[in-house]
């Protein structure tokens, strides 16, 4: 078994090990990352109640913040980094966001297509399959 | 509310002679092993050694074992399946009664992907793949165990919807209506659902299991470059697993909601969606089909490069073709259901992505030819089942090209055609792979090698049962018939469905050779015995180690430098002469202990999924809570692990002295 | 490819690339392997967020997401959930130190939050059955139980994942053991709430601004 600098656990900070006494860095860390997904949360909330956006767009505006606080619990929180050492896990990540992209677009696109083609629907009454 | 659910003495089919014959064999079968095992007095030995073991090899090994026993069962509905539709012409009825037959050929789906292939291809891995590293043991020992128990958990229960209750009437696949309580209001899908759920649960954390294992845990020097090709594959496939199977489970517990409290995901009323559940079955599906495929193809090229004698042509573009097939896999599903009335632009795409995934398996194909010309090609038995694959998958995916062409498939969807195809494939790649693996590695996991006349015997069996059971299917479902026929009027298909199920028992004979192969072998293991270690002149770090390795697998961890490491250290020691291994410096080796968290694990999910089949509420809580507990006192274990004393390792090498020093 | 300078059995050697360089140590092998576990467990989530994402308009009738959330409890139940996820990183950071009742403390703020975001969760839930928008009532119904009922459900694993793993640090302190499933916790914890930012971005504020 072997350490090394060059490979990190997801989810562990650089401290580990080395400088587990310098508290008050990783408490800021986690401080930063608390305000800035509270802001994204916050302007989320405002989005859809206000007329701040033009209404069809909203839904785009609300996954922009989504996927940004994501982002923002991830690096924060996760400690994910593009450094060397977290290389596998990022890569991990990459696998796993594809596979739901997939999923998700996939479907989507497949069952409205198939609703559209197949679903009988009250507009067009002619349409019964 | 009953004491007992749903379950009272009407759940025994007692009118049903064939079931009652059957589970009359399978229930004797079972309790003359287990007064065997009894008078003999081996359970603490299997207790001891196997049962609560964690050691890859000896998992490995139990996984074949179940996939084998399972091979018995499914390929039981096979030969009735065959028989039944040779007989059901005209006017004929056959002798298995519609019910009775939409049971069989359901199970016989499920048995043979979920309980034969899946821990075939497991075991496989689980024996090989830690050895071809270079280590001791799989990154999670003790989950290793959890998921082969739970694995004998879905099989036990598949099993028991035989004596108890019924399977699932709907195929394999189970699509909604049909599959919803509306229509389905028997155990036989709650059978099928419980068993997969619990077994997929064991199939996912072994997929964790190997992608942290081959990622994480390979040993000095070994880059991801100089991994052997089957690690490639492994790696590949647990990647699908970890991917795909999360998406099986969801769908089922999809359909579980609407059974069993009212849900409406794919119901007919209040607004679901049936064709969701087709769709998202089959976004698992499609990539199911490659967890299974990819390994053989691993097998093959190890087998291919060991017995020409030279390195695998093209180990790069091997690399990347298994990789391009694990991504490619994603994007192909839809190809299942192109008649379920999608647009041209999504039938289109999807068809081209189908065609395209064929181009990186014709680059293996091409890699695994050129390996062989130039070379001194050896014809033992797992070469013969690798020359046996390379032919019939050409043909089974030329089919699948053919089937790839939405309007080409809207004639032949669910034609016996289709049923052609993927036997044609999955029989030809994954059934021949596991058997030229089976061969292939039995020496390394028993010491002595397995008889090569049965086993030619039971391939040539084997290759032609296949193409005489096969092949008039495919003229059949260009002439019309479709798949799961119970009996049908057309007597002009009655010859074709005759030569079929000669064909089956032509496999039969095959696999009967099979048993004889491994009786004979034991009887004549000392003729047959590997003293070496490499009784093919392999090349893999596999075969540096004593036949059957020590559970450490070797003394000090081997050093890699190149692909291939065992083959270079042979051919240096070669040129240099070396004499036995010289002494070395042996250390206390630190291993997991067995444990029987996985055994007692099992146990209890059995009695769970029973009584959620049964609808006993007080049983599942009892179940649900005893693994919950089994898990907690897994957790507080005191000692994980165990020291095996310099002094053992040393006295063991020097009686084997078949490490090649790396 | 970068390297680093690797003991291999206690001897420094000379730079070896990472993937050369052996096993990899006990604790980046546990949380590896969790990792792909939680990646496994999101592509679950999205097969669920997809069936939501088809029935979502499938009100048979019935309720709609518009009709039926309330969007003061869930920005309560974000908040509850998002500072846990603050304690919890504090939590970590105790571990680190190997603090013990700065650990107990940040533990226990924790679990009271993600209590307390089930309570809300619940009571909204059984608010909606008894007005008659139970999952049976629709398919979009269904999906909208199944979806963040499975994420609830994965709360409350959680929290009782946390209360036993308090039971070992008192039974058997900061032990290398205890460290690494420690460290899976907060991995799982953080992750919930990711899923969580999905889902009442989608469901909720997606389903109110229709």
């Amino acid at each position: 078994m072997t350490s090394l600098a060059n490979d990190r656990a997801p989810g562990d900070t650089e401290m580990y090990a080395e400088e587990r006494s310098s508290g008050s860095y990783g408490a800021f860390i986690y401080t930063v990352g608390l305000f800035l997904a509270v802001i994204l949360t916050a302007t989320s909330f405002w989005v859809t109640n206000t007329a701040l956006l033009w209404p069809p767009g909203i839904p785009l505006g609300l996954a922009v913040l989504a996927i940004a606080q994501m982002g923002i619990h991830l690096v924060f929180f996760l400690h994910i980094t593009t450094g060397p050492d977290n290389t596998n896990n990022v890569l991990a990540l990459a696998f796993g966001v594809l596979i739901v992209a997939v999923v998700l677009i996939g479907s989507l696109w497949i069952i409205s297509d198939l609703n559209a083609n197949m679903m009988p629907s009250i507009s067009m009454p002619n349409m019964q399959m | 509310m009953t004491l007992l659910g749903k379950l009272n003495w009407n759940a025994v089919p007692f009118d049903q002679p064939i079931i009652m014959g059957a589970s009359g064999a399978m229930v004797l079968g079972i309790v003359l092993v287990l007064a065997w095992v009894t008078l003999k007095g081996y359970w603490p030995y299997l207790w001891r050694e196997w049962f609560t073991s964690v050691d890859h090899k000896r998992i490995g090994v139990m996984y074949v074992v179940l996939a084998m026993l399972m091979l018995l069962r499914g390929f039981a509905d096979a030969i009735m399946m065959r028989s039944q539709q040779a007989i059901a012409a005209g006017g004929a009825q056959g002798y298995l009664p519609p019910e009775h037959f939409d049971q069989i050929f359901s199970a016989h789906g499920t048995i043979m992907i979920f309980f034969m292939a899946m821990p075939f291809i497991v075991g496989l891995m689980n024996f090989v793949v830690p050895l071809q590293l270079g280590i001791r043991d799989v990154a999670f020992p003790t989950l290793n165990s959890v998921s082969l128990w739970l694995t004998a958990t879905g099989i036990l229960l598949t099993n028991i919807s035989l004596v108890v209750g019924e399977f699932a009437k709907t195929g394999w696949v189970a699509y909604p209506p049909l599959s919803e309580l509306q229509f389905s209001p028997g155990v036989g899908v709650d059978y099928y659902l419980w068993s997969l759920q619990i077994a997929g649960v064991g199939t996912l954390l072994a997929g964790i299991n190997f992608v942290t294992t081959i990622l994480k845990m390979r040993a000095p020097g070994m880059s991801y470059m100089r991994m052997p090709v089957f690690c490639w594959t492994a790696l590949a496939s647990n990647l699908l697993i970890v991917a795909a199977f999360p998406v099986l489970t969801a769908t089922f517990a999809m359909l579980l909601l609407d059974r069993y409290l009212g849900f409406h995901f794919f119901t007919v009323a209040a607004g679901g969606n049936a064709m969701m559940y087709v769709n998202l079955f089959w976004v698992w599906g499609h990539p199911e089909v490659y967890i299974l495929v990819l390994p053989p193809f691993g097998i093959f090229s190890e087998v291919i490069a060991t017995f020409s004698g030279k390195s695998l042509f093209g180990y790069r573009s091997m690399v990347g073709a298994t990789m391009a097939i694990c991504v490619l896999s994603f994007l192909v599903w839809l190809h299942h259901f192109f008649t379920m009335g999608a647009s041209a632009d999504v039938n289109g795409f999807f068809g081209v992505m189908s065609m395209i995934i064929a181009v990186p398996t014709g680059v293996k194909i091409f890699n695994w030819l050129f390996t062989m010309y130039g070379g001194r090609v050896r014809y033992s038995v797992p070469v013969l089942w690798a020359l046996g694959f390379m032919i019939t998958f050409a043909i089974g995916g030329m089919t699948g090209i053919l089937l790839a062409v939405p309007p080409a498939d809207f004639v032949l969807h669910n034609s016996v055609f289709l049923i052609a195809h993927f036997h044609n494939t999955i029989i030809g790649a994954v059934v021949f792979g596991l058997m030229a693996g089976y061969n292939y590695w039995f020496p390394k996991a028993f010491g002595f090698r397995l008889d090569e006349r049965w086993g030619k015997a039971s391939f040539w069996c084997w290759l032609i049962g296949f193409y005489v059971a096969f092949m008039p299917l495919y003229a059949l479902g260009l002439m019309g018939m479709t798949r799961r026929m119970q009996h049908y009027s057309d007597l002009s298909w009655q010859p074709w469905l005759i030569v079929a199920a000669v064909g089956s028992f032509i496999i039969l004979v095959g696999i009967a050779c099979q048993a004889m192969q491994l009786i004979v072998s034991i009887r004549h293991r000392e003729q047959l015995r590997d003293v070496t270690g490499d009784p093919w002149d392999a090349r893999t770090l596999e075969w540096s180690t004593a036949s059957p390795p020590p559970a450490w697998n070797f003394a000090v961890l081997p050093h890699v430098s190149g692909i291939d490491a065992f083959w270079s250290a042979k051919e240096l020691a070669h040129a240099r002469h070396d004499g036995p291994a010289r002494s070395r410096q042996y250390r206390p080796i630190e291993m997991p202990r067995n444990t029987p968290t996985g055994f007692v694990t099992a146990f209890f999910a059995v009695i769970a999924g029973f009584a959620l089949v049964w609808h006993i509420w007080w049983m599942v809580i009892l179940g649900a809570g005893g693994a919950f507990a089994t898990m907690i006192a897994f957790a507080f274990r005191e000692h994980d692990e165990e020291e095996i004393p310099a002094q053992t390792v040393a006295e063991f090498d020097n009686v084997h002295r078949v490490e090649v020093v790396l | 490819m970068s390297g680093a300078v690797v003991a291999l059995n206690g001897v420094p050697q000379a730079r070896v690339a990472t993937s050369e360089a052996g096993p990899a140590a006990k604790r980046i092998v546990v949380t590896y392997g969790f990792w792909i576990f939680l990646l496994s467990d999101i592509v679950m989530f999205s097969a669920l967020f997809a069936g939501y994402a088809v029935l979502v308009n499938a009100t048979a009738g019935g309720p709609t997401g518009a009709q039926l959330f309330n969007q003061g409890s869930v920005a309560y139940e974000t908040a509850c959930l998002l500072m846990s996820s603050y304690t919890c990183g504090l939590m970590s950071m105790a571990i680190g130190a190997h603090k013990r009742f700065a650990t107990y403390f940040f533990a226990g703020v924790t679990f009271l939050l993600g209590a307390a975001f089930l309570t809300l969760e619940i009571r909204e839930f059984i608010a909606m059955i008894d007005n008659g928008a139970g999952p049976q009532r629709s398919a979009f119904l269904s999906a909208f139980f199944a979806l963040v009922g499975c994420h609830g459900l994965h709360v409350t694993a959680g929290l009782a994942w946390l209360m036993v793993m308090m039971a070992q640090v008192r039974v058997t302190g900061f032990s290398a053991v205890v460290e690494r499933r420690l460290l899976c916790f907060s991995l799982f914890w953080h992750a919930l709430d990711i899923i969580w930012v999905g889902l009442f971005t989608v469901v909720y504020l997606m389903g109110v601004s229709q």
